[in-house]
């Protein structure tokens, strides 16, 4: 008898299983950073595209170097990620198509008050990282190939200074969240997306402060872009087309620009042509 | 300190709101894990009796090796099982990544050589008297063999209770294979992992006091079990 149970038990849950498979046939996947998400951005955007087009979005928040080997790969029906310069080159590649602006935010570099390089003010991005880097004053990396992370090495390369040869440059290899904990508990400078800042300055009481900002290197730009659909012919296109066309239309541009954090900021900007 | 007395204020207040998106959170985890232990349990407790009774080439190996799989890192197993599920990989035409089915094949992988090997154990550190007794007593192999398992059951719940536990609390797996879709395949473990990284430590904290809450309940139901079926 208990063996019976056990059976019927079992065929419950492949029963389940197959119901949770079918269930996947509906859902638009998007592979995005984990910066968008962690600002709450998709919890608020994503009911609002399910209402004004009927497609469900599941995303899958990666680092953004994860985000386009998904897409690649075709994991991934859509990308929504911040690393312009990768996605004009891959879309050129042919993986991915229609390539559009959607909003924008700005990084800017924080560090701690007592300000060892004296960087405060300046505004110049490379101007600030070499001053950090003849003070010898610890720096951290993200050093997780994620978009904040290529635009610190961007701006490393154009001041002409290669950071990894210092022991004050520490990788941690962590998210945006994590990485500023880390700096704020060794006093330390670091490179940050302005929405996680603002998102964490005050509920953790970070012992950080805005350095340098307005640089117009520090300019973070977010793009949307479809999985080519020549390269991975079981993707999603016709959906993936109707998600990015809303996200670019006025009313999805709208809906982007009323995003507010916890504490009323505004993080992101739209800016579709 | 204030911190910690202030996460399980907010577990109090999570567990008696009842919230949807939690429940949906912790029915998922328990279909998942429970899916998992079930599958990983046929096969492991099947694989331990053929271990136990069978002889072959390479047992040792195997042995050897299911051992040391039982330390397998999440994470290895979490991108391995991405690489042959990913849509390049050889079973991408399922199309299994980031679903659910996805996170119970990355959790019967890792409980399954933590059952096996324990099973194993306790039915070979039960083997010789019993098996001498039976087949003394005039029961045939297969009967002398279920003796021994009979026997050995305290110890294979044992092996099946600690791959739970390892399904159950681990993350680095599910959050590869499964991706942390919300309302799709967030887990309790993935959902304490996101909230640390939001910054909402208390949330986080109060999460992990209702997943311990529901571990010790399952632990409590089974030793309940347990213990009748000794009496």
């Amino acid at each position: 008898m208990r063996l019976f149970r056990n059976v019927m038990l079992l065929g419950l849950m492949l029963s389940m299983l197959s119901v949770s498979m079918a269930a996947a046939g509906m859902r638009l996947r998007c592979a995005s950073t984990t910066s968008t998400q962690n600002s709450g951005l998709f919890e608020y955007l994503l009911p609002i595209v399910e209402t004004e087009t009927g497609i469900k979005v599941d995303v899958v928040a990666v680092g953004t170097g994860a985000a386009l080997e998904i897409g690649k790969r075709g994991d991934a029906d859509v990308l929504f990620v911040h690393a312009k310069d990768d996605e004009l080159r891959l879309v050129k590649d042919g993986w991915f198509v229609n390539r559009h602006d959607v909003m924008y935010n700005d990084f800017v570099i924080v560090g701690p008050p007592h300000d060892p390089a004296g960087i405060s003010g300046l505004t110049s991005a490379t101007g600030a990282f070499g001053k950090m880097s003849v003070a010898e004053a610890p720096f951290i990396s993200r050093g997780d190939n994620s978009g904040t992370n290529k635009k610190e090495l961007k701006i490393w390369k154009e001041a002409g200074i290669n950071p990894e040869d210092g022991k004050w440059y520490l990788e941690v290899g962590q998210g945006m969240g994590k990485t500023l904990r880390i700096a704020s508990e060794k006093q330390a400078y670091t490179l940050t997306d302005r929405g996680t800042w603002l998102a964490l300055k005050d509920q953790e009481k970070l012992d950080l402060r805005i350095m340098v900002e307005g640089d117009n290197m520090l300019f973070n730009q977010y793009g949307v872009m479809a999985v080519s659909p020549k390269r991975q012919p079981h993707v999603k296109h016709a959906e993936a087309m109707k998600f990015i066309n809303f996200l670019i239309s006025e009313k999805g541009q709208k809906a982007i620009g009323g995003f507010r954090d916890s504490h009323g900021n505004q993080l992101f900007h739209p800016d579709a042509e | 300190m204030n911190e910690i007395f202030l996460s399980f204020e907010k577990a109090f207040h999570l567990i008696i709101s009842l919230d949807r998106d939690l429940l949906g959170i912790i029915f998922l985890s328990l279909y998942v894990s429970g899916a998992a232990i079930v599958i990983a349990s046929i096969a492991g407790i099947i694989s331990a009796y053929g271990l136990s009774f069978k002889e072959f080439p390479g047992k040792g190996v195997t042995i050897s090796v299911l051992n040391t799989f039982m330390g397998l890192p999440p994470v290895v197993v979490g991108l391995f099982l991405y690489l042959m599920l990913s849509r390049r990989g050889p079973f991408g035409f399922m199309g299994l990544l980031y679903t659910p089915p996805a996170m119970i094949i990355a959790q019967t992988v890792l409980a399954f050589p933590i059952i096996t090997a324990m099973s194993y154990l306790s039915i070979t550190s039960v083997r010789p008297n019993i098996r001498l007794a039976a087949l003394g007593l005039g029961a045939t192999e297969m009967q002398a063999s279920m003796a021994v398992v009979k026997n050995a059951r305290y110890g294979i719940i044992s092996s099946v209770m600690a791959g739970l536990g390892r399904v159950m609390a681990e993350v680095g797996a599910v959050l590869i294979v499964g991706g942390n879709i919300a309302g799709y395949t967030r887990v309790m473990t993935t959902t304490i992992a996101l909230e640390y990284d939001k910054g909402n430590f208390d949330l986080a904290i109060a999460l992990g006091i209702i997943l311990l809450l529901i571990a010790l309940g399952i632990n409590s139901a089974l030793f309940f079990f347990q213990g009748r079926t000794y009496r």
